[in-house]
């Protein structure tokens, strides 16, 4: 696409068919417009318009001192979003395959999670950190990584997944306002997922869960990618006469304790679903501290259904490696339904 | 991008033998080896000596407080002095500093008081200082990674259009990490006002400079970036004030970045808890002590007649008023808040975070009512 023909839809009146890299586009557009201390930088972000589009067209728009191409070196671009959050401005920087944060690992957990802290409050780092994660995209090597637990185990980050169009709209907008630091991480799958959308909008705030489909005897908890394969396996229970709750966790730190709690409470069952190693993974957690407080309410362990505890296979085996809505409800036969 | 005014690389290797401009004895260097800069003024000189021997009373207390345990750690910069403070000492007021664990005689330049420089190394919290009040980032451990954020501090700068410097030390060591080339490299293509200091004090704790690098010296490393690098004698207060003088000049002016090399020695252990006599030998010691760089300047500023006996007596009061200082508030243990713990992770409150909180509060004041009745 070129950047000077595309134009990503702005506000508008009646709903029009927007994919969630449209959407994304859109935000960050409006949050540029709105507020001249945003800035976006990242590889190939300028006139490529990133490797996902997601940025299509902002340079031409706003200008190279607002959106540029960095260098190649990603702990360079973290580590001098610090410097600018510190100085008023707000960063957003896009990393751009998940596995290709690591080298910016030190500078995500030694300054950009810790520098409110150490600073008792007198620096506080308005940045966001884009990473495209997870895969079903067929990538080859360190493109489909799920990098989430690393993250959201680092106290002083904010980390979310939005699931569809109008919650990346709405979540970016808002991670971009937020004064702290927040992980926004884009599931790649669901880039082109399209859903009518008249912008701007704004959805649930970005720390909450959302029960985006109701239901009586289990509650699904899912994130990103998996929100779509919750929803799949929840229609093919119908005709086992299973009635399954799903919940969008949306934001993975903080956990929304309340949103999940209550689902839990009401169906008595849950599982939780990723496609990251299940092992020490983001499920661990969530089946823990569903666990703990809401022992008593449970008819059942809480299950994980996640990827194998391998490294991301190549593309063509990656669908054995990631959970299946039948997989969901095979997982859901072995609990015991009489009890 | 279009702020590059002008794209001026640099393919001038840094002279092999260290810049000075007064050599060991004390005398004003001429030709050459002075690489076209000239001595800083008298007034300026005794400004620098009053600084560094302020400075240098400041680190022995320090270091003699580290020893009766009034302190976790502190790294010294004892024989570091001209390096620190005539790199310092050329920032303006409006300029950012981002300095490492070894940097602290030069926010004690920068005017940051001892009890707040301190917090940290006795263990109190992270950090001590307000950052935006000193313009003085929080103290980095992680070997070159502050160098980063004083690329990004003065690229976001230069696109406010503010003329302000960022100038942030690295150690001999520090050069070798990931951190130290990416931020070159973002100074270079960015064409920031950084200055780098590199302190190239011969070791990172025991690993000897050879062991670190090949490169003949390490300002040669600013050739490959695109900006240029000086190979200063880190000794020379005046050769490391005017060298940076100009560097932060030319930043200021959109000249871009620079790199210095200061070649200096850390007399002191890395920590207080390194034992230097493994990896290096007394003789070593004694060669870089003959070559102090308050020593130096002194002998200079008594032939120029400006250090007077008057003059020397007054500085050597401030100095011990300042050690005075600094042991007092030393004696003070500061009043921690464990509550304040929960206060400063995140600026939204979050459920959980106030669950533990109100769970330590309450492990607190069990303890409390304990104590009481056991009295
Ligand atoms: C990323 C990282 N790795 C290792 C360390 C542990 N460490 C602390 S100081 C130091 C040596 C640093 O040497 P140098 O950069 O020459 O600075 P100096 O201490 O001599 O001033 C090391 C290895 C660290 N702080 N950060």
């Amino acid at each position: 696409m070129n950047a000077t023909t595309t134009e990503a839809p702005r506000t508008e009146a009646s709903p029009t068919q927007l994919t969630m890299a449209g959407a994304l586009n859109a935000a960050l557009r409006d949050a540029m417009a709105a507020d001249d201390r945003v800035v976006v930088y990242g590889e190939d972000v300028g006139p490529l318009g990133g490797v996902f589009r997601v940025t299509d067209g902002l340079q031409a728009e706003f200008g190279d001192e607002r959106i540029w191409d960095s260098p190649l070196a990603e702990s360079g671009i973290i580590g001098t979003a610090v410097g600018m959050a510190m100085y008023g401005m707000r960063p957003v920087v896009e990393m751009q395959f998940d596995a290709f944060s690591y080298p910016a690992f030190e500078q995500m957990v030694s300054h950009v999670a810790k520098m409110r802290n150490r600073t008792k409050g007198r620096v506080t780092l308005p940045m966001v950190v884009r990473i495209p994660c997870a895969g079903a995209i067929g990538g080859v090597e360190h493109h489909s990584d799920s990098s989430e637990t690393y993250w959201a185990s680092t106290p002083g980050l904010t980390v979310v997944m939005p699931s569809n169009p109008a919650d990346a709209y709405s979540m970016l907008r808002e991670a971009i306002a937020s004064d702290d630091p927040v992980v926004f991480m884009e599931p790649k799958s669901r880039y082109w997922a399209k859903a009518p959308l008249a912008l701007p909008v704004t959805t649930t705030p970005m720390d909450r869960a959302v029960v985006v489909r109701e239901g009586t005897d289990v509650t699904l908890l899912a994130y990103g990618p998996t929100v779509r394969t919750a929803l799949e396996a929840a229609e093919a229970a119908v005709d086992e006469g299973l009635s399954i709750e799903v919940v969008d966790l949306r934001s993975l730190s903080p956990f929304d304790d309340e949103t999940v709690g209550a689902s839990v409470r009401k169906t008595s069952r849950a599982a939780v679903i990723h496609e990251a190693a299940q092992f020490g993974g983001y499920g661990a957690e969530v089946a823990a501290r569903v666990t703990e407080r809401n022992f008593h309410h449970l008819a059942a362990p809480v299950l994980r259904i996640a990827g194998f505890d391998i490294p991301y296979p190549s593309p063509k085996l990656e669908e054995h490696h990631l959970p299946t809505a039948d997989r969901v409800l095979a997982a859901l036969d072995t609990w015991e339904w009489d009890a | 991008m279009s702020l590059n005014v002008e794209h001026l690389p640099t393919r001038t290797l840094p002279a092999e033998k260290p810049l000075r401009l007064l050599d060991n004895a004390g005398h004003a260097v001429t030709g050459a080896s002075t690489g076209g800069f000239s001595l800083p003024d008298v007034d300026t000189l005794l400004d620098l000596y009053r600084k560094m021997v302020v400075a240098r009373r400041f680190d022995v207390q320090v270091t003699a407080l580290t020893k009766q345990g009034r302190l976790a750690t502190y790294p010294s910069a004892y024989g570091q002095e001209a390096c620190e403070i005539g790199a310092v000492a050329s920032l303006d007021p409006v300029d950012w500093l981002f300095p490492t664990y070894r940097d602290s005689i030069a926010l004690l330049t920068r005017g940051i008081a001892p009890g707040e420089i301190l917090q940290s190394f006795r263990g109190d919290w992270h950090n001590g200082y307000d950052q935006h009040a000193y313009r003085t980032a929080a103290q980095a451990t992680p070997l070159a990674t502050q160098a980063l954020h004083a690329v990004g501090l003065a690229h976001a700068a230069r696109l406010r259009r503010d003329p302000i410097v960022s100038l942030t030390y690295l150690g001999d060591g520090a050069t070798s990490e990931g951190d130290a080339h990416e931020a070159f490299n973002f100074a270079a293509v960015w064409q920031t006002p950084t200055v780098f200091i590199v302190q190239n004090n011969q070791f990172a704790i025991s690993t000897p400079l050879a062991r670190q690098t090949h490169a003949t010296t390490l300002a040669d490393k600013a050739v490959g970036y695109g900006m240029p690098g000086f190979h200063v004698d880190g000794n020379d207060v005046a050769a490391m004030y005017a060298v940076t003088r100009a560097a932060v000049d030319r930043a200021r002016a959109g000249g871009g970045p620079t790199l210095i090399e200061g070649v200096t020695y850390r007399i002191e252990s890395h920590t207080n808890s390194d034992d230097p006599t493994r990896y290096r030998s007394s003789r070593d010691v004694e060669h870089w002590k003959r070559r102090d760089p308050i020593e130096r300047l002194e002998k200079y500023l008594v032939s120029e007649g400006v250090l007077t006996e008057t003059v020397r007596a007054e500085i050597t009061d401030a100095a011990e008023e300042l050690a005075a200082a600094t042991r007092e508030v030393m004696t003070v243990e500061a009043e921690l808040d464990p509550l304040e713990l929960f206060d400063h992770v995140y600026s939204r409150p979050r459920a959980a975070l106030a669950e533990q909180r109100a769970y330590l509060a309450a492990e607190l004041a069990g303890a409390r009512d304990q104590a009481e009745g056991g009295r």
